[in-house]
């Protein structure tokens, strides 16, 4: 079966190309150069002055696993919003916050998204990831397994092993999770937060480990370099949301001593001191910081005005905050001496002085750090805004006179502390390709997705050009998924299942031993069930697991 | 033990760390003898009265059965589903399962308009309600092994619900983090327990108890917030609990370093008991004001956290759920099981892990899928007998703190289908039915 798409104007970043009119031809689900001489072409599409790229990929997404289900059980007032009936194609579900997993897979896909990333898999809780992205059709997903506050890894540290050794329980973790990444969420003060520590600076020392933040984001840096996984330590910095964070994230920046980071939802890691009610915007600080920073890469987490809910690992923060829930009510909890996590509903107002400020704040971000390689388009789903708000996201990105209009309905004290106005740059299709596919493969590491060179999976958009970038993203003309078209004109036609990607770094088997002792002793779950199997994931024959190649362990590099 | 140890070691299989279901602890730590000629079960090691009950069931194979009537698995599959076409308000019930055979339910009940709803759905609610109303600060089995320095139970003796509680989580060897086991504070607060030896320090240092009736945990959990919160009460007792021990507790809670605030869903059986659950965590948060401490819900029978996850997630609702209005719909009053088994026309009642658990006495049409050694007392329209999950067949459970789950996997031979496959034969009948209807031919299988 082979397909040709005719005639459109391509961005494919990864190949150097903006916007030239080109043919591409699929045959079994990949992207090939040319036909064969004899072979015939099954099917056509004419895509003359269309916009194609390859499917966007969300890199940082919070789709599955318990605090996504814990959001999803207590937001019953905001599904009732937002019912998704049966069709002949899909299946029931709900929407708009922290929607069902089905609705998920079938909205991210209408939107031109072929795959999304859960960043915060608890090895203990990966299994419940896994089977609820399993349950998220079309899309291909993946996940970063939360490291860092986890007892066996900090007593590793207290007792000063081999880094070795640790890297070895890095790979160990990649494994058993089913991970592509390793992340770690406010390194070490889940845990402080078990011994009643509420605050950890980037140089305090946990209360029973001796161990700083620093510490620990030195080591798991270091590991996942050495093991020669393509995705850098993704870093959900110490003291998220607290005026004045700037400097921890900026004295974050250099705690790897030069070992690729990836900071999320940075945003929420970029306020300052300033003003008479002591927030500001540090927004300059932090984009100059990345500028400089060849090693240091970040997603935004945007925020838009409206209904979400905030879901995330890090307990101790999630606490603090949880008097601002809206509706008033918030989940927090701590995790099988793994880790912990925390879900609290949230209203973001324009007129709200801070609100507003984070606002522009992450609209600074991404307008003033230079390399679209570098940085990348999220609202921290659901944390900042539920996913389906993107393609307004990008006209805000693409549009400077629809931005400042929105700037102006804003808070008027939050307008006198932003410069956003005064920024002139716009983004081009081009770069946000970048963002959205080409840089968003390359950082988690999947060779054969986010671009359109010969070998390539068929994952394509295909949109209609329109001066309102809104609309425009909202609603593709075609979505390609390994070759098959899934959607046409915004609406899912054929309802198919994405792959789970992972990677497996060689490892000392010999790690278990330790690690079993450690969970028949303490643990109150056998070692070998933390392990997900690929047969769970391919269960029903509706998953696959593609392992992403790595580029080798490293001998020690310090 | 004794009874394997005299058998010949080659008649029968030695299977480890197998998954118990029996309760929401999810011990996974199970050594199983398999009788190599009868495939019969008996639990070795680390089990407990409740999972020989679930484990140690004789394997049966019965035929299906369509009003009594012995038939073919596919004559059954062509009764139940002509009776769930036939259906205006299907609704599906029991639920005792597993994640893997609840996704093919809310499959088909999205299919054919259902009204879910799990056996265990009442105390379910009451802990649900909680989590929508005002949240809550919780943690889990491991966590409670290695921190907790005092464990109130409140209204539960916490091993009729989880029989190895104790025996895993509390009376452990070691922590991880210095502190010596034995010396843990375990209190009973309301409730009243005949045998508390068990909670006793390995050291004999017994637990203190507080008893009172269960009607009377409103106020008593009521006033222990109040104490907590520093607000002093012109009583001197509670619930016929002195005020000095209450005042104690309050400060012992406030003292201590981690404390778990225990409760059992199903036992706080009387009307609004989410409030007094309500109170429990509202304990809990004002204690984390300057110290620590975590509420743990305990309990979990016949797959009911797995049930409820896999709603979650799949429709975006806990149980009580309704896909009758074509999207999923929750009502935890209309779709309550009173008021459903009042409106349903056609009942299918899933029960693989416990026979016992049979559809509760009704007039309306009832199909069963359910476990190989079930008994009638009102025999259902149609009878299916299925495997169950971790004995017959593989599957994954939920532990009660919603967080752990674990692959179960079969332990013996089985010709029995899982619910799974059923689901499936039902869907694809449900789909010839349907081809045949739109080509004018559904007459034909009318009756
Ligand atoms: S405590 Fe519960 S899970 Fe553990 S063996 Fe007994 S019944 Fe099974
Ligand atoms: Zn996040």
């Amino acid at each position: 079966m082979l397909t040709k798409l005719t005639g459109g104007r391509v961005y494919d970043p990864a190949h150097g190309i903006d916007g030239q009119v080109m043919d591409l031809y699929i045959r079994d689900g990949r992207l090939i150069a040319r036909p064969r001489d004899d072979e015939k072409v099954s099917k056509e599409y004419d895509l003359r002055g269309k916009v194609v790229m390859a499917g966007a990929i969300d890199m940082h997404t919070h789709i599955g696993g318990g605090k996504v289900n814990i959001a999803r059980m207590m937001l019953p007032e905001d599904h009732r919003a937002d019912p998704v009936a049966h069709s002949e194609l899909c299946r029931a579900g709900c929407g708009h916050v922290a929607p069902s997993t089905l609705t998920t897979g079938y909205r991210y896909a209408e939107m031109g998204y072929t795959a999304g990333f859960e960043p915060a898999i608890l090895p203990v809780n990966a299994r419940q990831a896994h089977l609820e992205m399993g349950d998220t059709p079309i899309i291909d997903k993946g996940g970063y397994a939360m490291l860092g506050s986890d007892d066996y890894f900090l007593r590793m540290l207290t007792a000063k092993k081999d880094q070795n050794a640790i890297n070895d329980y890095v790979a160990w973790t990649l494994h058993a999770s089913q991970a592509i990444g390793i992340k770690v969420v406010n390194p070490g003060g889940i845990s402080a937060f078990k011994f009643n520590q509420r605050a950890l600076d980037l140089d305090a020392q946990h209360a029973y480990y001796q161990v700083s933040p620093r510490d620990v984001l030195k080591s798991l840096s270091r590991a996942v370099h050495e093991l020669g996984i393509a995705h850098p330590l993704h870093v959900h910095a110490n003291n998220l949301g607290v005026p004045g964070n700037l400097d921890t994230t900026l004295k974050t920046m250099g705690a790897s001593e030069g070992y690729p980071l990836h900071l999320t939802h940075i945003q929420f890691h970029s306020y300052g001191t300033e003003g008479d009610r002591k927030f500001s915007s540090g927004a300059a600080a932090i984009a100059e910081a990345i500028n400089q920073h060849q090693h240091i890469s970040a997603d935004v987490g945007q925020i838009l005005f409206g209904q979400t809910v905030t879901a995330s690992g890090d307990s101790m923060r999630q606490h603090a905050n949880a008097g601002l829930a809206n509706p008033s009510k918030s989940v927090i909890m701590d995790i099988e001496c793994d880790a912990g996590c925390g879900v609290v509903p949230f209203k973001y107002r324009d007129q709200n002085f801070v609100n507003a400020l984070q606002w522009a704040i992450g609209l600074e971000i991404f307008l003033l750090v230079d390399d679209p390689w570098r940085i990348f388009l999220t609202t921290d789903h659901p944390n900042g805004a539920p996913f389906t708000s993107y393609p307004h996201l990008i006209r805000l990105l693409m549009d400077k006179s629809f931005r400042n209009d929105m700037f102006t309905k804003l808070n008027l004290d939050a307008q006198a502390m932003s410069t956003l106005a005064n920024i002139n740059r716009e983004y081009s299709l081009y770069e946000i390709a970048i963002m959205t596919r080409a840089g968003a493969a390359k950082l988690v590491g999947l060779h054969d997705r986010g671009h359109l060179g010969v070998g390539a999976a068929a994952d394509i958009t295909v949109y209609t050009e329109d001066a309102d970038r809104e609309k425009m993203f909202s609603k593709p003309d075609y979505v390609f998924k390994d070759g098959t078209l899934v959607v046409r004109n915004g609406q899912v036609v054929q309802v198919t299942w994405g792959s789970t990607h992972t990677v497996r770094p060689e490892f000392d088997r010999s790690v278990e031993q330790d690690l079993r002792a450690h969970f028949d002793r303490y643990h109150t779950m056998k070692l070998d069930h933390v392990k997900v199997s690929d047969d769970e994931i391919a269960e029903g024959g509706r998953g696959r697991v593609q392992v992403q190649p790595c580029l080798g362990r490293r001998e020690k590099t310090r | 033990m004794v009874n394997f140890v005299g058998s010949s070691l080659l008649d029968s299989v030695r299977i480890k760390d197998v998954t118990c279901t029996a309760c929401g602890m999810l011990c996974d730590d199970l050594v199983v003898a398999r009788a190599l000629n009868s495939n019969t079960l008996s639990v070795v090691e680390h089990g407990c009265s409740r999972s020989a009950v679930l484990l140690e069931q004789p394997p049966a194979y019965p035929s299906a059965r369509v009003h009594g009537k012995e038939v073919d698995h596919a004559s059954a599959i062509q009764a139940a589903t002509a009776l769930l076409q036939q259906a205006k308000q299907p609704l599906i019930a029991g639920l005792g399962t597993e994640v893997q055979g609840m996704r093919a339910v809310l499959r088909l009940a999205d299919h054919i308009g259902a009204t879910l709803d799990h056996m265990n759905s009442a105390a379910m609610l009451r802990n649900t309600l909680v989590v929508q109303q005002s949240g809550w600060q919780v943690t889990t089995l491991t966590e409670v092994r290695n921190r907790a320095d005092l464990i109130v139970a409140i209204g539960t003796d916490i091993v009729s619900v989880l029989p190895r509680f104790f025996e895993r989580c509390v009376w452990v060897e070691a922590t991880l983090f210095d502190q010596a086991p034995a010396q843990r504070d375990i209190v009973f607060l309301g409730g009243r327990h005949d045998d508390l030896s068990f909670a006793s320090s390995p050291d004999g240092r017994p637990a203190q108890v507080l008893p009172c009736d269960m009607e009377q945990i409103p106020e008593l959990v009521a006033a222990l917030r109040a104490l907590v919160t520093g607000r002093s009460l012109p009583v001197d007792q509670v619930a016929g609990i002195a005020m000095q021990d209450l005042q104690q507790l309050a400060q012992r809670l406030r003292e201590a370093r981690y404390s778990v605030l225990a409760w059992s869903a199903a036992s706080l059986d009387y009307p609004h008991a989410e409030l007094s659950i309500a109170n429990i965590t509202g304990i809990v948060s004002q204690l984390n004001q300057t110290t620590r401490s975590a509420g743990l819900p305990v309990g979990g029978s016949n797959g009911d956290s797995s049930v409820n996850q896999t709603s979650v997630w799949t429709s975006g609702y806990p149980l009580p759920n309704s896909y009758a209005r074509q999207h999923p719909d929750y009502d935890p009053w209309q779709h309550s099981s009173a008021q459903q088994a009042a409106h349903a026309d056609a009942v299918l009642w899933i029960s693989s892990l416990d026979p016992s658990r049979r559809p509760p006495p009704s007039d309306t049409t009832t199909i069963v899928l359910g476990h190989a050694a079930m008994q009638f007392e009102q025999e259902p329209a149609v009878y299916i007998p299925i495997g169950t999950p971790g004995v017959d067949h593989s599957g994954t459970a939920f532990r009660c703190d919603s967080v752990v789950s674990l692959p179960l996997k079969p332990l013996r031979p089985s010709p029995l289908p899982s619910l799974s496959r059923v689901i499936l034969d039902i869907e694809a009948a449900l789909d010839i039915e349907a081809a045949l209807h739109a080509s004018g031919k559904g007459d034909a299988h009318a009756d």
